[in-house]
């Protein structure tokens, strides 16, 4: 025991919880229970003793220790690539694919999540070395708000304006309202579409918005979603029942078809409202010199 | 290269519609058709696209 011992263990505790915070299992079930979990929770940990140690480091003049934030660094961003190998793996196994860029994504927030437990208990192990422990423990709360605030995004509701719209056929075209989403060839199949299918056109909220949303990516990120939140009409050997997202060239509208075992069109619209909107698919072309030009 | 959708098989009801190129099954009947462009779809994995009321296209995506 020496003085540095409660605020050590104070940073490592308060970084921990704040893993345990933003670890939340939540519809899209990932991570799945116990396993993955502890897997987290103990990078978490680490990061959190990194994070707690570095500041009596420097306090002793261990000016060197700081180099075990760059080792942190790299072991971080392996968390990264095994999030996205093993999501990768799986999603081939996926009846609605989450695709790349949603992967990409998640990925992106794990690693992130553990930077943001280092930056957590480094503060607080600060702050209660500098002042005392009720400091440190305001500045603790003060963290989960940031944290909180950071590792929140925007979604799609924010964007988009969106309307439910009938799917219709015109000869062996498939519609929702004039988009064209598929041709589908066999009466039968022509019948379950008109059944369980759904339709919802999205409408761009700004000119930004056109751009994000007519990313693969972030489309199937919605298919994804939606057929996570309400089940999907489909199995293996039936290609023809595949949700589908297109885009209508003249005002940036996707047309959203998807094949839900719950038809319920309030419900779809708010989940629909509640997907996120990817980091990697946002695109700001109103931010180029050449519009700022124009405005100016 | 690498194909991504291939036509893995014609079905018809009017042979002077297709030449060679992938299996063709020619039909009597529109009902004829639909049946066996409903079971190439689920034995192929692909998805039968309508062409014309007597041309239906198995296609793999």
């Amino acid at each position: 025991m020496n003085e540095y011992t409660y605020p050590i263990l104070f940073g490592v505790i308060v970084g921990t919880l704040a893993r345990i915070i933003m670890l939340k299992t939540d519809y899209r079930q990932y991570p799945t229970y116990l396993h993955g979990k502890i897997i987290h929770l103990a990078l978490g940990f680490i990061a959190a003793g990194l994070g707690s140690v570095a500041v009596p480091a420097i306090m002793e003049k261990e000016f060197t220790a700081i180099t075990f934030l760059t080792i942190a660094a790299s072991q971080f961003r392996e968390v990264r690539n095994m999030e996205r190998n093993t999501l990768t793996e799986m999603d081939g196994y996926e009846l609605v694919p989450r695709g790349k860029t949603y992967i990409e994504g998640v990925a992106i927030a794990f690693e992130s999540r553990n930077y943001l437990v280092i930056f957590t208990s480094l503060i607080t192990t600060l702050s209660y070395l500098v002042w005392n422990l009720y400091i440190a423990i305001v500045v603790a709360i003060i963290a989960y708000f940031i944290v909180n605030k950071l590792m929140s995004g925007s979604t799609l509701g924010d964007i988009v304006d969106i309307e439910h719209s009938e799917v219709s056929f015109d000869g062996a075209g498939l519609y929702v309202d004039n988009i064209y989403i598929m041709n589908i060839g066999l009466p039968a199949r022509q019948e379950e579409i008109l059944k369980y299918g759904m339709g919802f056109i999205l409408t761009p909220k700004s000119f930004d918005v056109r751009s994000t949303i007519a990313n693969l990516g972030q489309r199937q990120a919605i298919l994804h979603d939606v057929s996570v939140s309400l089940g999907v009409f489909r199995d293996s050997g039936t290609p023809a029942l595949v949700p589908l997202i297109k885009r209508d060239l003249d005002d940036g509208r996707i047309g959203v078809f998807i094949l839900p075992q719950d038809k319920n069109v309030e419900k779809a619209m708010k989940v629909i409202s509640a997907v996120p909107v990817l980091e990697n698919a946002i695109r700001m072309p109103s931010e180029s010199k050449a519009s700022n030009k124009e405005g100016s | 290269m690498q194909l991504e959708k291939a036509i893995l098989a014609t079905i018809t009801t009017n042979a002077k519609k297709v030449t060679a190129g992938s299996s063709i099954f020619i039909c009597e009947t529109k009902e004829e058709m639909e049946k066996v462009a409903a079971n190439l779809e689920a034995i192929l994995d692909g998805i039968s696209h309508a062409l014309s009321d007597e041309l239906y296209i198995i296609v793999k995506h």
